[in-house]
């Protein structure tokens, strides 16, 4: 029985019958009739935010924690631009969302109506697809593909512009299961033969390592399952990038720790000394690569994406494997089982002493204070003092970020939301409402610096409003700590701009909005602060002044292999050279 | 910049590599892609060329299956190895884009081009310019008692000699279309 509705309803109904809870939205002119029919029902909650922005951060927290997509709408014009850097960031961390854009009415389009936009040639290198739909007839069915494109393959942001003649017009709804999806049907099982010669590496490896990304958790919690399984099994050393912590959990007996520009020394080390690397679903992002002729030299590589062009796109793999990293492993598994599950048990032991001693270096040490809160120090207490809760963590981007990533330890995946594609500061507020949307008992934390998360701000309305016990944890150096600290290794100190001046009273702000506010400077507080600020039922904004010239190390400098990394404050007299300062 | 001699389009490497002067040599491929006939699909391609810093050397873009709605675009495009690989993999992973081939590698392909060139001249120059056109097939599709317009089909080396040709014949305005191919065979 076919239903005959305006396009405002087919817009609800579409999302409904895509299973859509949640909707993080800003009204405006372009999207009146679809706010009409928001009104009149109640499947569908809508999440008032107070910038766009805002809306697809959300949007973002919220898919990264369940595994869902986020649904996003705003208005056109500057409601469309405004979501452009939420959209950007979704693209570059694989972050399945739904944007709908209103639009001016097709016969306007191309007149400069009143908040026109050319939303669609904005955000077409922002989305993995955008649609415009001219006709009503057409807007069920490109809706239901959009949320299949979406979530189908590398997951990504899609985008949907509405005019407002099609918002109003009537046509026949077309159900999910008659829309034509067919056309994008991503490969998802590897091809065998590249699976055994990867199961003949890792027979024989010596010095092996499996190096995991975003991709194994958004191929969903089977897939981490199946890794686990398989590093465990091996007995191999795992690590991970930033964006795939949780994946193999920090408790695991064979986590090595995070790599990259700031990651682990034993995990950098180990990903430069190895002879075979198991790359699965992460993409040798520069972070992680370093300078790249000195890439991990005497490896051989297999790499398992979805996405066939993130292989060989920087760094050479002898064994490609497109396909669903969950599906892949879970063959890896099956053919090396049937073979015997052998390893070369003896050198592989021999590896790991190697590995242990370069763990003894214990890189993350810093110097105690007594009187000021080291940054380090304040998120370890965190991490002690939230361990075994049902915890979220959402961050900013700077130092901070990176300080969460070193000594949050995450046992399984979806627990960790950050931006590390577009590195975009103000993500994080956002988006740990967004999980707490998703997750209303739990403990959802935005690990935070001052400046990045002054960017975002206005969204403590939207948590007031919703009541979400968010906890705004903030590293307050008041500084841009991360750029102070580039100025101060490759700029001569100069420290040209980085710091905030003029800050807020955090805790009157948190006061102004209806909200708790939790000052501490003394590191003899700090315990009774967090705990302060876990028991308390409402959203916190937490100032924790810390060490205002605080390092973040370890630091592999720009243009530097792994092996060159710095350490400490005593590695750091003139090691980034005029080539790697050009470089970010 | 230029003071470290970073080259520009270095977008198919981290920005990390400060390109090796030794790199792979740079060849040219003719890409045939499948699309979706839809609005916005050609400006996503352009999109992705310009975006990554791809080359295009040409690009011809037509429906070529009304029912079916399916446009060819054929691309001329050069990079090394191992940027043309990548160049397919970008364009095979784009939702609208059915099909990727490259007929420089998949096998012997005919590739084919049309220009339009205007010559004017008068005497020895107008008589020398229209026994160049009959070597090389070109048809007079316009001619005045100064010039002439010929049309010349072939692959892009044989409308580039033609026109060097016919440039000191007074050459004075061309128009190409652009590299359509095929394979050979069935
Ligand atoms: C939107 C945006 N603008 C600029 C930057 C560049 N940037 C990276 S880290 C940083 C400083 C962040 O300062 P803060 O949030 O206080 O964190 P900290 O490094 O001090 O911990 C800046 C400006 C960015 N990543 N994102
Ligand atoms: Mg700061």
């Amino acid at each position: 029985m076919t239903q005959t509705m305006t396009g405002a309803k087919m817009v609800v109904q579409a999302l409904k019958d895509q299973g859509v809870e949640v909707v993080f939205g800003y009204p405006g002119g372009a999207v009146l009739p679809i706010y009409d029919e928001l009104f009149l029902q109640n499947d569908i909650r809508h999440i008032l935010v107070r910038h766009e922005q805002g809306a697809v951060h959300m949007a973002e927290g919220y898919a990264r924690s369940t595994g869902k997509p986020g649904v996003v709408l705003v208005t056109s014009g500057p409601g469309a631009t405004n979501a452009v850097t939420g959209i950007v960031d979704a693209l570059m961390d694989s972050i399945p969302l739904v944007v709908l854009t209103g639009q001016v009415p097709t016969f306007m389009i191309g007149t400069d109506g009143f908040q026109e936009a050319d939303t669609i040639g904005i955000t077409r290198p922002c989305t993995k697809m955008n649609w415009l739909v001219k006709d009503t007839a057409r807007l069920s069915e490109t809706l239901h593909q959009a949320f299949h494109v979406a979530t189908s393959g590398r997951p990504g942001p899609v985008l949907v512009d509405i005019p407002k003649d099609v918002q109003f017009a009537t046509a026949d709804y077309t159900p999910p299961g008659r829309a034509r999806t067919d056309h994008y049907r991503p490969k998802r099982e590897g091809d065998p033969a590249q699976i055994l010669r990867l199961v003949e590496m890792i027979e024989t490896a010596e010095r092996p390592i499996f190096y995991t990304g975003g991709g194994v958790i958004n191929a969903g919690p089977e897939a981490s399952r199946t890794l686990r399984e398989l590093v465990d099994a091996t007995g191999f050393p795992c690590t991970s990038t930033l964006m795939g912590l949780g994946a193999y959990p920090a408790s695991g007996a064979n986590w090595i720790g995070m790599l990259g520009m700031h990651g682990l020394y034993e995990a950098n080390l180990a990903m430069h000394g190895c002879d075979v690397m198991v790359n699965v679903g992460a993409r040798f992002d520069d972070r992680i690569t370093g300078r790249i002729k000195d890439f991990s030299p005497h490896s051989r590589k297999a790499h398992i994406d979805i996405d066939p062009s993130s292989i060989n796109k920087v760094i050479r793999t002898e064994v490609p494997i497109v396909g669903d990293a969950g599906h892949v492993l879970r063959a890896v598994l099956a053919l090396w089982t049937e073979r015997g599950r052998r390893t070369n048990r003896e050198a592989v032991a021999g590896w790991w002493a190697r590995i242990r001693e370069w763990r003894a270096v214990d890189c993350l040490a810093f110097r105690p204070s007594e009187r000021t809160i080291k940054p380090q120090h304040a998120v370890a207490r965190l991490e002690a003092l939230t361990r075994g809760m049902d915890r979220y963590i959402t961050t900013e981007v700077g130092q901070h970020q990176m300080w969460a990533a070193q000594f949050l330890h995450f046992d399984e995946p979806n627990r960790w939301m950050t931006s590390g594609g577009l590195g975009t500061m103000g993500y994080g507020f956002p988006a740990s409402i967004g999980v707490q949307i998703a997750h209303p008992d739990a403990l959802v934390i935005n690990v935070a610096g001052e400046a990045s998360w002054l960017m975002n701000m206005q969204e403590m309305g939207t948590a007031i409003q919703y009541r979400l016990p968010v906890k705004q944890f903030i590293l307050n150096n008041e500084r841009l700590g991360m750029v102070r600290q580039w100025q101060e290794l490759l700029h001569g100190e100069r420290y040209s701009h980085s710091w905030s001046e003029a800050l807020p009273d955090f805790v009157k702000l948190a006061e102004a909005f209806g909200a708790k506010g939790i000052h501490c400077r003394d590191p003899r507080d700090l315990d009774d602060a967090i705990m302060e600020m876990i028991r308390h039922d409402g959203p916190v904004i937490f100032d924790c002044l810390v060490e205002k010239h605080e390092n973040c190390f370890p630091m592999i400098p720009s243009g530097k292999p792994h092996n060159e990394m710095l350490l400490g404050e005593a590695d750091t007299q003139g090691v980034i050279d005029a080539k790697g300062s050009v470089l970010v | 910049m230029s003071a470290l001699n970073i080259r520009r389009g270095a977008s198919s490497q981290s920005a990390y590599d400060l390109r090796d002067p030794n790199a792979p040599v740079t060849g040219s491929h003719t890409l045939a892609v499948i699309v979706e006939n839809e609005p916005g699909v050609l400006a996503r391609v352009i999109g992705l060329f310009s975006g990554r810093g791809y080359n295009i050397e040409s690009l011809t873009v037509a429906e070529v299956d009304h029912a079916g709605h399916r446009s060819r675009i054929t691309i001329v495009t050069t990079g090394t190895p191992q940027v043309i690989e990548q160049i397919k993999a970008q364009l095979e992973r784009m939702v609208p884009v059915h099909m990727v081939r490259d007929l420089t590698v998949d096998g012997p392909a005919v590739q084919r081009e049309l220009g339009l060139l205007k010559v004017a001249g008068r005497g020895e120059a107008r008589i020398e310019a229209l026994r160049l056109a009959e070597i090389f097939r070109a048809n007079v599709v316009d001619s005045t008692l100064e010039s002439f317009v010929f049309e010349i089909t072939g692959t892009p080396e044989k409308i580039d000699a033609f026109a060097d040709l016919m440039r000191p014949l007074g050459l004075c305005e061309m128009a190409r279309t652009g590299v359509a191919a095929l394979a050979r065979g069935a």
